[in-house]
């Protein structure tokens, strides 16, 4: 009975309102806006670092060595006396665009795929999803040195390399997601109203399996960030001197006894864009959960 | 119910073979070869080698050996471990690796859904905030870095636990287990939340407090079979992914578990281990996968009305 | 209930139930049953000395294994092995081995010639695939058997004249070849045993494991956990079994180095077959440090391949050479445990000193460069240099990167590479710069020089010079005195170098953490470990305090 109101009602709405009445939800929700604005703040530092940043990226002084945070190195220096806030700022590029392109990458394949398989059932479900099986069962690391020798190196492949690994989970959820609510009144009632299948997976059934997609989202940009470190081991992704958060973290993470501040702040970087990230994806969530408003 | 599972098992056959074909090739198309070496090795070594392997052969007639070998059941030697099968060697590394990943799955199942479960009841509450970060902060937690972690603070400093082995002391189990199921525990805290708070707004779940039952019934009698449904279809995948992620853990404390085999055989270009451990893996997979799709339509009652039907 | 609480809980709740013990080290265990525990870097391949390559498979096959010699682990001289004592012929060509009377292997079998005779022939075979058969080239013959052109091995220079005496003949007098009868390929192996589970060549066999394997070492094979551990105990017929004082060795594959560095930290090893390169300052602070460092032989260099422009001028190749302040790197990135190196060849290798023809000079370096045409790296058409994905090769490529930066005003791009594409990289001189380490397989200068003869397998760079391949090839092995052919030696060296077809960077240094209980253990430039007289003192443990 609720159900159908408010289907009538999602029906009656052109899609902008839906956001509109989101975003007014939202700005009351200070924890999803403390998020907003730490993510908006990175990518601006991220934008503008080449010229903000206080040292040079790749500048040297290897007798200065590794050192603790100072008044001149706010963080501290690496083994190559490399200033460590100027890495973190070159880093947070390569990791927010690698984290938001490449997350980005799966979430359109992914939901998309899922919502489709999950929606049409049947014989073309079995396909898509026997499909997801054979790519998660292949060994992922000659899959990427193959591409690499095939390829080459760019940042353009690596989002591609990533984002293709990352989809398939993703198109599990969604398509478990959509299974649930086809079964349910409101979208059998879109049925019956004789919506096109596309209508009815774009209008109702993407917005109501959100939930747990922006959960999922939010955690594939760190785990994304990281992957992306591994890949670079793996000889693709981003090469010295450049350098990206992962990188930092596990560089960090080797010498943690001898010199914590190198994992300390790059850990610190990537903690504080998770939380804004899961912050501002409930809020998100919550502004967007057209049923539970009513509590 | 029965025919589903039974169908899914048919399509298992050529999910398995399509993975068996691609891996093949595609490790043979990859540079380098098992037999390459730092220092360089001579021609008729290298023709010898490749001749006790079978490499010799065109790539077409290999591929039919091999698959005519599985259908034995025989996955061949090892390139990188001579005198040793494939079968001997996935044998040796099973146990560990499968004890490792079901302690992890208990630490993730457990201590993640618990969590997620709680933080949803009372959503933007102190009940909510304190374990989601903590879940948050797991999931910031390469298992590179907690495992180093943990052994410097269980392992060096209180002298507590062992720093390595798998069994050969007491308590060598619990770090390794803490550290491989802490990333699956918190992404479980985070879609265990999530899919209640979707279901907590659910018509039925409303009907149910309607009713007037407690709430704890309401919780586990009704939300946590819909709840849980997305952490089932991650954990499915990721239970199977266990084996390639379980590789960092059993370097780190030295555990002789198959993770160090799949991710080497890789490195090592070991062609039939490679193919051996992927013939495995995607067998784990499918079972998984099918397992998870089960268990996800028996926790969702409209799903499994469909399976009665069909 | 939070996550955390009911996690320490947990952990808690498990140190109740194991009363927090957790059991005895394996250090105070060991020093008290005299077995010595040691971090191994990984699993070994196999145990069959004609089938493996690598460090791990040395360290155990020797314990279990005997060649004719044995090196002395101070002196690096030779000692009786399987052999009890020899002798050379006038003209150095012809070695006459006699046997350890009571030579026997671990079932009692005596060890006689025979079974050198028959063991050379299989580790020589064609079929079997020995990666490591090029060490027995020098015995007349073994080249033409082991490739293929000669199908007798009746005819490879190696023959029992009765059970007890071995002759061997060489093409050419090699000064450095007793050096080589303790190299695992020169192993004798069990022949029964081995036709029991199979051909000869055969790699596919079981005879190399627990309860089949059948040796001639001081130890036999006792334990076999695949990934776990390898545990060797002492052979009963060994002949010189009255010296050894260990009961036991135990081998860890320690992959990780900073876990097998905690394990040492926790009394868990007595050995550790490498440091991180970080852990170093803290560990040699440490009173009494059981950071053990060494000249090791090997060179650490860089390749550079003289095929493909810029690096076909030498003066550019030279110019990048120079520009290298070798010395702030050893400092600085490798913590002062290496030496800079300016020649292939390490120096002092069996008292050879090779040249030092340069010295890190910015100004000639950058006169050079513009000499090439590129003044202060104006249209420089860039450089990339590759290295397979390892911390401290990073670390080195992103120094000299900017070195090269700094000094000449030039880019290098970085490139790491997962090995086997790295392999293939390089022997495919699909490259420009490639990251290259050489250890030495026997003390002596030609083991570094031959590579760089034309067209040789670990050359590598393109360089190519008649003269020098004369000097190698011809000459110094016709050398009278070993002062002649070091002077040969130092020629084709300095040829090489001014060619400059490589970048030198450092000499390898071995590094240990050693129990202050162990005995008998001294650093060696082969970093050589002789299980013979290693003893294990029963010293109290104390704690490791880092920093």
């Amino acid at each position: 009975m609720t159900a159908t109101t408010i289907t009538d009602a999602t029906l009656a709405e052109q899609g902008t309102s839906l956001w509109q009445d989101a975003w007014r939800r939202l700005r009351k929700n200070r924890l999803a806006l403390f998020g907003l604005a730490v993510l908006s703040t990175f990518i601006v530092i991220a934008l503008v670092t080449p010229w903000i940043a206080p040292y040079a990226y790749d500048a040297q002084n290897l007798d200065l060595g590794a050192s603790p945070p100072s008044a001149e190195h706010w963080l501290g220096t690496d083994i190559f006396g490399r200033d460590l806030l100027t890495q973190i700022m070159f880093g947070g590029r390569i990791s927010l665009a690698v984290g938001f392109v490449a997350t980005a990458v799966a979430l359109v394949i992914g939901v998309t795929w899922g919502a489709v398989a999950g929606y049409m059932g049947g014989r073309v479900d079995a396909v898509m999803m026997r499909l997801v099986d054979i790519l998660y069962a292949l060994p992922f690391m000659i899959f990427i040195v193959l591409l690499m020798v095939v390829f080459g190196r760019n940042l353009l492949l690596l989002f591609l390399a990533i984002g293709a690994v990352e989809w398939l989970t993703m198109a599990r959820i969604m398509r478990g997601q959509v299974q649930s609510l086809r079964q349910q009144e409101f979208v059998e009632a879109a049925i019956s109203l004789g919506l096109s299948p596309a209508t009815i997976v774009r209008r109702h059934l993407v917005p109501n399996a959100l939930g747990p997609i922006i959960v999922y989202t939010t955690l594939t940009i760190p785990s994304v960030m990281l992957l992306e470190a591994f890949l670079s081991f793996l000889g693709l992704g981003v090469q010295p001197p450049a350098t990206s958060w992962g990188l930092l973290i596990s560089y960090g993470a080797e010498t943690m006894e001898e010199y914590p501040w190198l994992l300390i702040f790059p850990g610190a970087a990537l903690t504080l864009t998770l939380f804004s990230l899961n912050f501002l994806g409930d809020g998100l969530r919550d502004a967007l959960d057209v049923r539970g408003s009513g509590d | 119910m029965w025919r589903f599972i039974a169908g899914r098992l048919l399509q298992a056959i050529p999910v398995i073979l399509a993975v068996i074909t691609v891996t093949f090739f595609l490790v043979r198309v990859a540079p380098g070869g098992p037999f390459d070496s730092e220092k360089a090795v001579i021609p008729e070594v290298k023709a010898a080698l490749e001749a006790q392997y079978r490499l010799d052969l065109p790539l077409g007639q290999q591929y039919l050996a091999y698959l005519a070998d599985l259908a034995k059941g025989e996955l061949g030697p090892s390139f990188k471990y001579p005198g040793r099968s494939v079968n001997e060697l996935i044998a040796a590394g099973l146990p560990a690796t499968a004890e490792l990943g079901a302690y992890a799955l208990l630490v993730a199942v457990v201590l993640g859904g618990l969590a997620g479960v709680i933080a949803s009841l009372k959503p933007n509450s102190a009940q909510d905030y304190i374990p989601m970060s903590v879940a948050m902060i797991g999931i910031c937690m390469p298992t590179f870095l907690l495992g180093p972690l943990l052994v410097l603070l269980f392992g060096i400093h209180l002298e507590w636990l062992p720093v390595a082995g798998w069994g050969d002391m007491p308590g060598d189990k619990i770090l390794p287990s803490l550290t491989l199921g802490a990333a699956y525990a918190a992404y479980t805290a985070r879609l265990s939340r999530a899919g209640m708070l979707e279901v907590m707004s659910q018509d039925y779940i409303r009907t149910a407090r309607a009713k007037g039952l407690p709430e704890w019934q309401v919780v586990t009698r009704h939300a946590l079979r819909g709840g849980l449904i997305p952490v089932v279809a991650f954990l499915g995948p990721a239970f199977a992914g266990l084996l390639a992620g379980s590789f960092v853990v059993e370097t780190i404390f030295q555990i002789p578990g198959l993770g160090r085999f799949y991710v080497q055989a890789a490195f090592n270009r070991d062609y039939t281990m490679i193919l051996g451990t992927t013939v495995f893996l995607s067998t784990l997979i499918v079972l998984f996968n099918l397992l998870s799709d089960v268990l996800a339509a028996w926790l969702n009652p409209r799903l499994r009305a469909q399976f009665g039907e069909a | 209930m939070n996550p955390v609480f009911s996690l320490s809980a947990r952990v808690f709740l498990a140190c109740t139930l194991v009363a927090c013990s957790t059991g005895e080290s394996n250090v105070g265990q060991g020093n008290r049953e005299g077995v010595f525990h040691v971090g191994n870097g990984s699993e070994p391949q196999g145990l069959d000395p004609h089938v493996v390559t690598g460090v791990p498979e040395s360290k155990i096959i020797d314990t279990l294994f005997e060649g004719l010699t044995r090196k002395n682990p101070w002196t690096l001289e030779p000692e009786p092995g399987a052999a009890a004592s020899w002798e050379f012929s006038e003209d150095l060509r012809v070695i006459t081995f006699y046997m350890q009377p009571e030579g026997r292997w671990s079932n009692g079998d005596p060890v006689t010639a025979h079974d050198f005779v028959w063991s050379w022939r299989r580790a020589l075979d064609p079929a079997m695939g020995n990666l490591y058969a090029y060490m027995l080239y020098p015995v007349e013959n073994a080249e033409a058997y082991a490739t293929g052109k000669l199908s007798d091995p009746e005819q490879v220079g190696v023959r029992a004249l009765d059970d007890m005496t071995l002759q061997v003949t060489l093409n050419a007098p090699t000064p450095y070849f007793l050096q080589l009868m303790d190299h695992y390929s020169s192993y004798a192996v069990h022949r029964a045993t081995i036709e029991r589970f199979g051909k000869s060549t055969d790699r596919f066999t079981q005879w190399t494991r627990v309860g089949n394997i059948v040796t001639n070492g001081p130890f036999q094979l006792k334990e076999w956990q695949l990934n776990r551990r390898i545990a060797v105990e002492r052979n009963p017929h060994y002949w010189d079994a009255d010296v050894l004082r260990l009961n036991g060795v135990v081998f860890y594959p320690t992959e990780n180095i900073v876990s097998e560095e905690r394990m040492f930290r926790v009394h868990q090893l007595h050995y550790t077959g490498d440091v991180p390169l970080n852990k170093i300052p803290a560990y040699r602070k440490l009173p009494n440090t059981p950071f053990v460092e060494a000249p090791f032989l090997g060179t650490y260099f860089y390749l550079l391949n003289t095929e493909r422009p810029p690096l076909d001028d030498v003066l550019v190749r030279r110019a990048l050479s120079l520009a290298v302040d070798r010395e702030a790197v050893t400092r600085n990135v490798l913590y002062g445990s290496n030496n800079p190196a300016y020649s292939i060849t390490p120096p002092g290798t069996l008292g050879y000193q090779p040249p030092q023809l340069f010295s890190y000079d910015p100004a000639e370096a950058r006169r050079l460069l513009a000499e090439a045409g590129y003044p202060e790296g104006a249209g420089w058409p860039g450089l990339e240099l590759i290295y397979n994905t390892s911390e401290s090769h990073r670390k080195i490529a992103v120094a000299l990167q900017q070195m090269w930066k700094d000094v000449l005003n030039i880019e290098v791009t970085l490139s790491n590479q997962e090995w086997k594409v790295y392999l293939d990289s390089v022997s495919e001189m699909n490259f420009q710069i490639a990251r290259r380490g050489w250890i030495g397989d026997y003390v002596d200068p030609n083991n570094f020089l031959d590579m760089y003869i034309s067209g040789g397998g670990n050359n590598n760079t393109g360089f190519s010079d008649p003269v020098y391949d004369d000097l190698i090839l011809q000459q110094a092995p016709r050398a009278a005195t070993e002062e002649e052919r070091f002077a040969l030696f130092y020629e084709a060296e300095t040829r090489l170098m001014e060619q400059m077809p490589i970048i030198p960077i450092y000499t390898y240094a071995s590094k240990h953490l050693v129990h202050p209980s162990v005995r008998g253990l001294p650093p060696n430039l082969m970093d050589f470990i002789n299980v013979k007289y290693i003893y294990l003192d029963d010293v109290p443990l104390t704690e490791i305090e880092l920093e």
